[in-house]
């Protein structure tokens, strides 16, 4: 499905949008009024400019005080592999971005990721990943890296990593392995106009809850990652 | 700086090593020890031999008689990189801190990021590592990162060793998302030599960190000089992450962005700087470049 087709399935009213360098920013009306949108298209190289970019509109929003909702569309192939911006140290870049989310979190305003097309390692990590919730296409890409440059990497087989994938949901892509591993809320498969609003609107009952991270006792019931739980609770009662 | 000690490398030394040589004398204990947590069953799967920390030893200690947490990780071990039990470890750990306040954790840092062989596990517990940091440091805690190890901070490491209050780096230590290889890998050689040694430390290592404000100290590979970064980071106040400070580090960004993107070396970077025969740099020792940038 095209980006314009999602984003008018999700947001019937007043969507209003434009697109620059693979970033999106724009706003729609829903019944909780006016909801900003800010985010990556066209499966875009995250770079220095694309998360300082996105970080400048987050901190401008909640320098407005409305407490106004952000939707976060995600949809970026990773970071940009570039001698230019990590000479200027594109982590710290991203985790200024990943910050100023946090404070949008620790500032109540109702926040969702959206993937639309690819979510792919550092790039999900700075921003899509940092949001209260995270919803994804079932269309969509998510993962760290694909099966065959793993395998190179790894030097194992392409064919047990193939096989392993169908019992595990460890390192195999797939929006399914990360809903299973509490990474992903829910994955949408019929879009209409209310996904997004109840969405945020369910966050305001209990928008403080959001601030505890329960990702790790999600992957647990869904069987998705067995240890991590138990790991932390253990060093918790250490 | 007093130079009559012998030098000890930070660099070589184990995880464990490094922890002992940091800390009072006899003052750490491990949590999670060796035989109490099970060996990753996700590496198992793939027919590799685990390790009994998982790459990443935790723990609580004293540093000048002051409680501290410590997170040392591996670099031996898979490159240090980040797997399940290994970032549930480091989850815990910074969770333990909000929950019993101690003075600061001291993040000994030495990972090249996720570890692919449970990429998509790796991926989700660095971001719990990220909240985690920033929940300690909203919390009032300093989190003091020490980057110095063989394998650097790479990939979602770099981006959680940026989300510490004080970062210290030695000339060995580099940071960055992108490993070399890897940009070699998707763009060619001419982007970036991974062979290129010297090009490699000029735009990832801790001399180029340092002079361009991405951390703030500079120490040289050696353990006196790493503890007393540390003692000197235990005494600054902590920094809220507030609207004010972060519209601060924008422009503090955008501002780099503006009159430097596009160099892909330091030395030009230097020049513009005002550094006298910047070529030099390479051959300066810690304090030599701190007196620099103090100007």
């Amino acid at each position: 499905m095209q980006m314009k087709t999602i984003l008018e399935a999700l947001f019937p009213n007043e969507l209003e949008y434009h697109i620059d360098n693979s970033m999106i920013r724009g706003s729609a009306d829903t019944k909780l009024g006016k909801v900003e949108i800010i985010g990556t298209v066209d499966s875009a190289a995250m770079n220095q400019l694309i998360a300082m970019t996105l970080a400048n509109e987050i901190l401008d929003v909640i320098a407005k005080g409305q407490k106004t909702p952000i939707v976060f569309i995600v949809d970026t192939m990773g970071q940009d592999s570039s001698r230019a911006d990590e000479l200027l140290c594109l982590n710290r870049t991203f985790a200024h971005l990943a910050s100023c989310v946090d404070l949008l979190r620790r500032s109540a305003h109702p926040n969702i990721a959206i993937v639309l097309g690819e979510a792919v390692s550092g790039g999900f990590l700075s921003y899509g990943l940092m949001a209260n919730q995270v919803f994804a296409m079932q269309s969509s890409q998510v993962k760290v890296m694909d099966l065959n440059a793993m395998s190179r990497v790894t030097k194992i087989p392409l064919d047990k990593l193939k096989s392993l994938s169908q019992t595990s949901a460890i390192f195999a892509p797939g929006v399914e392995n990360y809903y299973a591993m509490g990474a992903v809320d829910d994955i949408w498969k019929e879009l209409d106009g209310h996904l997004v609003e109840n969405a945020l609107e369910s966050q305001l009952i209990h928008i403080d809850d959001f601030l505890t991270d329960d990702r790790r006792q999600v992957a647990e019931e869904r069987k998705g990652r067995l240890l991590c739980n138990e790991i932390v609770q253990s060093v918790l009662t250490a | 700086m007093d130079n009559s000690h012998i030098q000890q490398s930070f660099y070589e030394k184990t995880a464990r090593n490094r922890i002992a040589s940091i800390v009072d004398k006899n003052s750490f204990q491990e949590v999670l020890k060796p035989g109490s947590i099970p060996v990753s069953p996700n590496l198992a799967s793939l027919d590799i031999v685990g390790s009994f920390d998982d790459g990443v030893i935790i723990g609580q200690a004293k540093i000048q008689n002051e409680p501290v947490y410590m997170i040392a990780q591996e670099g031996k071990f898979m490159g240090g990189a980040v797997g399940e039990i290994h970032g549930a470890k480091i989850v815990g750990m910074l969770l333990k801190a909000i929950e019993e306040k101690p003075k600061a954790i001291i993040f000994l840092v030495d990972s090249g990021g996720v570890r692919l062989h449970e990429a998509n596990a790796g991926l989700i517990t660095i971001s719990e590592i990220m909240r985690a940091m920033l929940k300690v440091r909203n919390a009032g805690i300093p989190i003091i990162t020490v980057i110095g190890g063989t394998n650097g901070a790479f990939g979602g490491m770099g981006i959680c060793a940026c989300l510490s209050t004080h970062v210290i780096m030695t000339e060995e230590g580099r940071l960055a998302l992108s490993g070399p290889e890897v940009i070699e890998t998707i763009k060619g050689v001419e982007e970036f030599d991974s062979k290129d040694r010297a090009l490699v430390w000029r735009v990832t290592g801790g001399k180029t960190r340092y002079l361009l404000d991405h951390v703030d100290f500079l120490v040289e590979d050696d353990i006196e000089d790493i503890k007393q970064g540390i003692v000197e980071a235990l005494q600054q106040p902590a920094v809220d992450l507030d609207l004010d400070y972060l519209q601060q580090q924008q422009a503090a960004l955008q501002s780099q962005y503006d009159q430097w993107f596009g160099e892909k070396d330091s030395i030009p970077i230097w020049q513009s700087m005002n550094i006298d025969n910047p070529e030099s740099i390479s051959m300066l020792s810690a304090q030599q470049i701190r007196a620099i940038k103090k100007g």
